[in-house]
């Protein structure tokens, strides 16, 4: 049988529509979890570094189990296998929210954050120790120090690796799909499935997930062309 | 009471032993001169009184408290004693401005507006008031330094630490900064410098101190140091600098 190609057929009625609204989802879900991820990611590191025994291994095994496990799995995990463990506030709150949304959200940003952790450590590792002994020295705390010495720079140095670490949670957030979030890869399952349209789904789809990178890493690398001027020079 | 008693202090790195049984005394508005062949312990002397390095035995006191009291508060003692580096440390992402506002405002919490004119004030007084917004890099190294002296200085501190804060610098950028430190020592600050700027030690310095292998091997004034060193070690290390 002959396969008839038929563009059209994706924009027309609802399934433009169901593009559109996958591609919110897919964004807002990628927004909230970056932000997570950027926020639990810099609190690992600042544990890892903080030569406190307990906590520096209790980041060091969250990053290491966090990076070394498949994502899907993590996903699978939290959806089907967290209940017994999870505190009956944090239950009670979840079950308010939009669970599949939620869940995906969790597993995302606890997986990215993991990854941000490490680039972040070595951001940290390339700063000299005379700025950290600096900052000590005119009576910053450690955190203090961090927060207003340490940690401006090493994010400017590792903004590369971060981008890609973004990036990749977009991609990432397509797995969202197997918990039945309605985001994009989703959406583009269903327009396949009304229309027996697949190369021409996922071939929209596909280009959406590319602009998207694109588009990304282009918004970041002019904002630090801006932002980085002059500041990171040394 | 002193401002600075160093008691019986010894230190080591693993089995290296970097100072060995030192014994001083730093009045208020004393300035002491620290000088001595590189790996003599000067800079880790320095670095014991405000804590950037732990002594192992003795007792150092500042205004007749120990600095190693458990009810001794590490950042409350630091944001009293102000240090300049050799390699300046200035953070290169804030400006002038925010260099020396980072710890009035953070340590202190004094608000922006006060610690901006105060910054501003000092940036003045060490000669370069016109240079508050530009960034680290944009300096030269004596200006660099300049400002790292008044970064130390906006905490207001009790003493200041310089740790041979002209030798990364070139010649000609050498008296801009040693002058802004003799201004310091006629204002009454109680000061220790590790230096090798002999000059500067004649003319500012109460009392100087030469070590050598972790030991102080002779102390006195500029008077005595330079007319009439006793131990052998002073008179080579003398003749190979002067
Ligand atoms: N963290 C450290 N671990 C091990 N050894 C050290 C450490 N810091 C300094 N030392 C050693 O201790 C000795 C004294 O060092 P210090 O920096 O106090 O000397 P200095 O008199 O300031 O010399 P310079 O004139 O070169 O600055 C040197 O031999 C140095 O190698
Ligand atoms: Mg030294």
């Amino acid at each position: 049988m002959q396969y008839t190609f038929n563009w059209a057929i994706i924009f027309s009625g609802e399934y433009g529509r169901w593009f559109l609204d996958g591609l919110a989802t897919t964004l807002e879900m990628s927004g909230i979890s970056i932000v997570l991820a950027l926020v639990l990611g810099t609190f690992l590191t600042v544990l890892r570094l903080s030569r406190i025994t307990p906590l520096v291994w209790f980041a060091v095994s969250y990053i290491e189990f966090f990076r070394n496990t498949p994502l899907m799995v993590q996903i699978f995990f939290w959806y089907f296998g967290s209940d017994p463990i999870l505190p009956g506030f944090f239950k009670a709150w979840l079950y308010r929210q939009n669970i599949e949304f939620a869940t995906a959200i969790i597993a995302l940003s606890t997986y990215t954050a993991a990854f941000i952790a490490e680039e972040l450590r070595s951001g940290i590792l390339s700063i000299p120790k005379t700025q950290l002994e600096a900052s000590r020295a005119t009576g910053l705390s450690f955190l203090q120090a961090m927060a207003y010495v340490i940690l401006p720079q090493a994010f400017r140095i590792i903004i590369p690796p971060l981008i890609s670490q973004f990036l990749n949670l977009i991609k990432n957030s397509s797995l969202a799909m197997t918990i039945g979030v309605m985001e994009l890869t989703y959406m583009a399952r269903q327009v396949e499935a009304h229309t027996f349209h697949g190369f021409e789904a996922f071939t929209v789809s596909t280009l959406i997930y590319l602009s998207l990178s694109l588009l990304v890493s282009f918004l970041i690398t002019q904002y630090n062309r801006r932002f980085l001027r002059i500041g990171s020079a040394r | 009471m002193p401002m600075i008693e160093i008691h019986n202090v010894n230190k080591w790195y693993g089995d290296f032993h970097v100072l060995k049984n030192i014994n001083e005394t730093v009045e208020k508005g004393e300035v002491l001169v620290i000088c001595g062949p590189s790996g003599s312990g000067k800079s880790t002397l320095v670095r014991c009184v405000n804590r950037l390095e732990e002594i192992d035995q003795g007792e150092i006191r500042i205004e007749g408290k120990s600095i190693h009291a458990k009810d001794q508060d590490i950042n409350r003692l630091r944001a009293e004693i102000g240090i300049v580096f050799q390699q300046f440390n200035l953070y290169p992402h804030l400006t002038v401005l925010k260099n020396i506002t980072l710890a009035p405002m953070k340590v202190k919490k004094i608000p922006r507006e006060e610690a901006e004119t105060t910054a501003l004030a000092l940036l003045e007084r060490v000669g370069i008031g016109n240079q508050a917004h530009k960034y680290p890099v944009e300096l030269s190294g004596g200006q660099q330094q300049r400002v790292a002296i008044a970064r130390a200085l906006a905490m207001k501190p009790k003493i200041m630490l310089f740790d041979e804060p002209t030798s990364a610098l070139d010649p000609e950028m050498i008296n801009e900064v040693l002058s802004v430190m003799k201004d310091l020592a006629r204002e009454g600050m109680t000061m220790l410098c590790v230096t090798h700027e002999m000059g500067f030690a004649r003319e500012v310095a109460d009392r100087i101190i030469f070590m050598d292998h972790g030991e102080i091997l002779e102390r006195g004034t500029p008077e005595h140091f330079f007319t009439n060193p006793q131990h052998e070690r002073t008179k080579a290390f003398l003749k190979e600098i002067l």
